[in-house]
């Protein structure tokens, strides 16, 4: 299997996908000409022409909403926004009508759309450019809300993510465009909504998405040092929650530790606490813990925005806390 | 015809290949324009009697006195162009081709109704007429329609997108980035302004700078035309020239209808920032019924005794759709659950039964 970082992975996948379906176009800001702010989209342009990889101006709303438009019409659009900070001037584009259109109009269109783009903190880019919005977006009822953690998911993930018929927030975090991987070769998808154990252990769970997996598993390696048996599963969906997977670890180890990188208030981690407690309460033998981005505004200096990511010290003394 | 400061119309001319000329209407297909303005205004008025009766609830938007405005300008568009508009779009949709019934049957909120019964007085649609909503949010369409006449160049159809905005929508940076895309990218998109003067209380004196608001179109290097929203032959003639250079050039332009509604914003709105002078002034100098009926008569192709049939036949059609819609059953509540994600196809479903 090759190694490949996240980045290729995500470009392969864009690849296949419009060789695949001439109804997937890629658009954005930079995504053509620059080759991606990120260089996700790497040679689309020159593979497959303007007419399909199209440079946006600065205009999330109003490019965000044209792909609703082109999905009303059955072309499957892939918008890529620079980073889903700058997703919040679309919002009423992706909530309103990606979102609803399907279900106000009884049914009659389908918006077979993904949104993507980097997210996340920890790179001293200050308040503006620094949010994990996985939260915000699986308030909508009908949206998928994708967070990939490794390399090979992130192919899987995105070319299902692109053969759905209905709206999907392919959230990606920007720490981990350079992370390498093994990714199998060829058209493999990854299902969406399932979740994955990333490391077996028995004594607690650390449930986790994205960028805080790398945080749990790192977490995991102190947390044996210290002769504690710690699982790590990555959700790699928000929306829809794998449940069965989320029960089923946590009546093995009893405990539990989320680790999410967005604020605390509604994250996702407290909707995942409370589908734990509601299910396997009997199973539970301490309160679940929530480590999160604190709940300030995203700082820029070094010291103080690294106090407020999740860490694996903090996912570690909250692990041992539900040890007693 | 444009207006001081928006740029004129483009034609291509070609040796020996004039550009297609608006064709003349036979006096029937005139007639039948008349009779679509007047059954939408027995529609509005009954459904107004609905409201009223606490039949049809939530936020109703009557069209009464831009009836020209929808009936001319989705008279020059082919039955596959698409048509949009905001939240006043009971008009459209009748004079898209939609049935009195179904627009009803959504109004009482019924599950023969055309969303059914989950949009409401906003929110119609038919996919089928190429009827694209029926959208709450200010200005929240003009992207949309936009997208839609991307797909339709795209896929190389030779349509064109037609999307309807209240003057109060101006404003939305929305409707800002979506001219500047249709620009930038030529989209063969139609933007009809159509200005009733009220951004609901608020005349457009002192919610817009810059007058007339066509020139918004200057900005963005496209086609600014005007058009009387009280004459539908005027708005015909004008309309014609934007479809055309949309269907022909693949250019977008902006179309500023000049109109007035009669009613109030909505349902639940008690006029108090206008007088009953100032309607009823409106409607003595310049109601488009009234307008249009005498130009029929006057070309000898109406007469009084077919117009009152005329009214008579838009009468009985808005009762019957009253009648179909009181007739019609509730949605049943399990439906509550369906219409959220279309079937998936090149996957497997992957989502959990709702409420499990």
């Amino acid at each position: 299997m090759a190694v490949i970082t996240m980045r290729e992975a995500l470009n392969q996948a864009l690849s296949e996908e419009m060789e695949r379906d001439g109804r997937v176009i890629l658009m954005g800001e930079e995504v053509a000409e620059y080759q991606g702010a990120y260089k996700v989209s790497s040679g689309l342009l020159q593979k497959f022409g303007a007419k399909r990889v199209l440079d946006t101006p600065i205009s999330e709303s109003g490019f965000a909403g044209l792909g609703v438009g082109a999905a009303m019409q059955g072309l499957r659009p892939v918008v890529e926004f620079m980073t889903w900070s700058f997703s919040m001037v679309a919002y009423d584009q992706i909530v309103n009508n990606a979102g609803a259109i399907r279900y106000m109009s009884g049914g009659q269109y389908s918006i077979p759309i993904v949104f993507r783009g980097s997210s996340g903190a920890g790179l001293q880019v200050g308040a503006t450019h620094s949010h994990t919005p996985e939260n915000w977006y699986a308030n909508v009822p009908a949206m998928t809300v994708i967070t990939p953690a490794f390399p090979d998911d992130a192919k899987g993930l995105l070319k299902s993510a692109i053969r759905s018929n209905n709206p999907v927030c392919f959230i990606e975090n920007e720490k981990l465009y350079g992370f390498k991987g093994e990714v199998p070769e060829g058209d493999v998808l990854t299902t969406i909504g399932q979740a994955r154990i990333c490391r077996d252990g028995s004594q607690v769970t650390l449930i986790a998405n994205s960028a805080s997996t790398h945080v749990a598993l790192a977490s995991a390696e102190q947390l044996a040092a210290d002769g504690i048996s710690a699982e790590v599963l990555d959700l790699r969906t928000i929306k829809p929650l794998d449940i069965p997977t989320i029960l089923a670890s946590v009546v093995k180890t009893s405990r539990v530790v989320i680790v999410e990188e967005n604020k605390p208030f509604a994250g996702w981690g407290a909707q995942v606490a409370y589908e734990i407690q509601h299910r396997a309460f009997d199973s539970l033998d301490a309160p679940i813990e929530r480590v999160t981005g604190l709940d300030v505004p995203q700082p820029y200096a070094r010291v103080l925005e690294q106090a407020v990511m999740p860490s694996a010290e903090r996912v570690t003394e909250a692990a041992k806390k539900t040890l007693g | 015809m444009a207006s001081s400061g928006a740029k004129k119309v483009r034609s291509k001319e070609k040796p020996g290949n004039s550009p297609a000329m608006l064709p003349t209407l036979t006096p029937s297909e005139r007639v039948d324009l008349l009779r679509k303005m007047v059954l939408i205004r027995r529609f509005e008025q009954k459904a107004a009697q609905a409201f009223m009766q606490a039949k049809i609830r939530g936020f109703c938007h009557l069209y009464i006195g831009q009836e020209a405005v929808a009936v001319g300008s989705i008279s020059t568009l082919h039955p596959t162009d698409a048509v949009i508009t905001a939240y006043r779009d009971h008009g459209h949709a009748l004079a898209r081709g939609m049935s009195s019934r179904e627009c009803m049957a959504e109004l009482f909120g019924k599950i023969t109704g055309c969303s059914r019964g989950k949009g409401g007085s906003m929110h119609f649609f038919s996919k089928e007429k190429h009827f694209h909503g029926g959208h709450g949010i200010v200005g929240g369409q003009t992207p949309l329609a936009a997208g839609i006449a991307f797909a339709q160049k795209y896929n190389g159809t030779g349509e064109v997108t037609v999307c309807y905005l209240g003057d109060g929508a101006v404003n939305q940076g929305a409707f800002h980035e979506a001219l500047n895309l249709a620009a930038l990218w030529k989209l063969p998109v139609i933007y009809v302004i159509e200005n009733n003067e009220y951004s609901m209380g608020t005349h457009q004196s002192r919610s817009s700078a810059g007058y007339p608001l066509v020139k918004r179109a200057d900005g963005y290097d496209m086609a600014g035309i005007t058009a009387n929203g009280n004459d539908v032959d005027d708005v015909r003639e004008k309309m014609w020239d934007a479809v055309q250079l949309a269907r022909t050039e693949s250019l977008p332009s902006l179309v500023e209808i000049k109109t007035y509604r009669y009613r109030g914003h909505s349902m639940s709105d008690p006029g108090n920032y206008r007088t009953k002078e100032e309607i009823a002034e409106r409607k003595k100098e310049s109601e488009p019924i009234s307008m249009f009926k005498e130009r029929l008569y006057k070309e000898k192709v109406l007469t009084e005794k077919e117009y009152e049939e005329i009214e008579r036949q838009a009468v009985a059609e808005a009762e019957d759709a009253i009648a179909f819609a009181e007739a019609s059953a509730e949605p049943e509540v399990a439906t509550v659950f369906e219409d959220i994600h279309a079937p998936e196809d090149q996957i497997a479903e992957f989502r959990p039964p709702i409420g499990s």
